[in-house]
């Protein structure tokens, strides 16, 4: 399983990359092979105000459709415009161009909730 | 419902060994995917896959009135079945309701085999037993002695030469036929819940690991995959093939579902009769029908609400993204009035509503 080392992590399994005062997300590696064959994003509105831990997205496989959760509270700056044609692209490449959306943190302090890899690793076992 | 009650197949570990992903399943442990739906779903649709389908109930039924008890319980005629046929049937309530829908094959002059839903083998023989008029007829639930896997895509002679004998004559369309195979006996059918060519084999549990390993190994020329309920159903519902538990309930009737091609309204009295022969004079309130999303938008799923002008008219029956279609297709009942092919339909998702048409059955036609 692959978890790169300069990532955060959510127990939900989300990935979190920082970037200056914003965040990117996705989901892990992990999460992509559970899910298997994603038909389906749904993601948050460019603008919206997002709590830590609120319900922002859903990915939707063949079986199921899943929730996203933001890990920190903040505005979303950016979405990925290109999974509405290419949902799978969270299957091939979860960490890079299978990104979900950004957000512009509004409380630092909530980074410190989230997990590095080596605990998410630990805790996906 | 905890793991450790749901009861597993002979197959579980074959299924653990490949990767499954086992889920309950109508109080079974079951693979839900290998490889990946949509990838098993193509292997079937463009070579060859197997499922277990040894969670499925199998009944004998025996004796000389054996057929016609079958064709009071039964809303088909059973008389129709030569030795060795095979159709599909429904166990009715009084009201015409389906208990559960399924395949009878008759594999001798006075012996049927049926094959029922696996969460339904309990009621389904407690109704049968209720309505035992002869004490001359016997049924036998062999389910916990019988698996059995399904074959099916277009590979399938090929495969059924290479695995069963060079020689050997492949039954017809809905036949049953026994083949010697190993120390075992395989009864073999063609049919299937898929839409593609097809063998529904089945075997005393002692020979499950065998026959599934055999299996594997003489369609792996073919490209047979391993697949899971997960394309199980996304195969059926292409084909708009009912569920039951989903499509079929104690309170809809096969005419209301669409079947009424497979009862039999003029053969003597059966179980249900009365109040098919009233839908079928009056035309039911609701019809199951079938419908495709119309442009990119979630997967339709079950219980999602329907609406349509305006008003919230039902929800989904079956829904799911089609794989071959690449679209979201579902089945829902809708008034017989606006049941009409090319009638707009507007299902809600997460609280928005995507547009979506009544399509013609099957959904999936083969090119």
């Amino acid at each position: 399983m692959n978890v790169p080392d300069d990532l955060l992590y959510t127990a939900t399994h989300e990935w979190i990359r920082r970037e200056g005062d914003q965040v990117r997300i996705g989901i892990t590696d992990h999460a992509q092979a559970e899910l298997t064959d994603v038909v389906f994003v749904e993601t948050p509105k460019v603008g919206r105000e997002v709590k830590a831990k609120e319900a922002v997205a859903v990915v939707e496989s063949v079986k199921a459709a899943s929730d996203i959760y933001a890990p920190v509270a903040g505005t979303v700056t950016e979405t990925n415009e290109a999974l509405a044609n290419s949902p799978a692209l969270v299957n091939t490449d979860p960490f890079g161009e299978g990104w979900l959306f950004a957000v512009k943190v509004a409380n630092e302090d909530d980074l410190k909730n989230l997990q590095d890899a080596a605990a998410y690793r630990s805790a996906t076992g | 419902m905890a793991t450790e009650a749901l009861k597993h197949t002979a197959l579980k570990e074959e299924h653990v060994k490949l990767g499954a992903k086992m889920v309950p399943f109508g109080g079974w442990l079951m693979p839900v995917q290998y490889s990946g739906i949509v990838e098993e779903h193509h292997a079937v649709r463009k070579a060859l896959g197997i499922f277990d389908i040894s969670h499925m109930g199998q009944f004998v039924v025996a004796g000389e009135d054996a057929l016609a008890w079958l064709n009071y319980v039964l809303a088909s005629n059973v008389a129709k079945l030569s030795v060795g046929g095979g159709q599909y049937s429904f166990l009715l309530n009084e009201r015409g309701g389906v208990i559960d829908d399924l395949l009878i094959y008759r594999v001798a002059a006075t012996e049927f085999l049926l094959v029922v839903n696996a969460s339904k083998i309990q009621e389904d023989l407690a109704w049968l037993e209720k309505h035992r008029q002869s004490e001359s007829v016997t049924l036998r639930n062999r389910s916990a002695e019988f698996g059995g896997v399904a074959i099916q895509g277009p590979c399938t002679i090929e495969f059924f030469r290479a695995w069963i004998g060079q020689g050997k004559q492949p039954p017809a369309r809905n036949q049953i036929a026994d083949f010697s195979w190993d120390d075992a006996t395989i009864s073999i059918a063609r049919t299937g819940y898929t839409g593609e060519d097809g063998f529904e084999a089945f075997f005393p549990l002692t020979a499950a690991t065998r026959v599934w390993q055999s299996a594997l190994a003489a369609g792996a020329p073919f490209g047979i995959k391993p697949c899971g309920l997960g394309a199980r159903d996304t195969l059926r519902l292409e084909m708009c093939y009912p569920l039951n538990g989903s499509d079929l309930s104690a309170e809809r009737n096969p005419i209301e579902a669409g079947l009424g091609f497979f009862i039999d309204l003029d053969k003597p009295d059966f179980i249900g009769r009365e109040q098919l022969r009233e839908t079928k004079a009056t035309g039911p309130r609701e019809r199951l029908v079938a419908f495709k999303m119309d442009g990119k938008a979630p997967p339709p799923r079950p219980h999602y609400a329907l609406w349509q002008n305006g008003e919230r008219v039902g929800e989904i029956a079956s829904g799911t993204l089609s794989p071959s279609l690449n679209i979201g297709i579902g089945m829902a009942y809708v008034s017989a009035a606006s049941a009409k092919i090319g009638t707009p339909l507007e299902v809600e998702i997460r609280g928005q509503k995507f547009p979506a048409t009544i399509a013609k059955k099957p959904l999936y036609q083969k090119s």
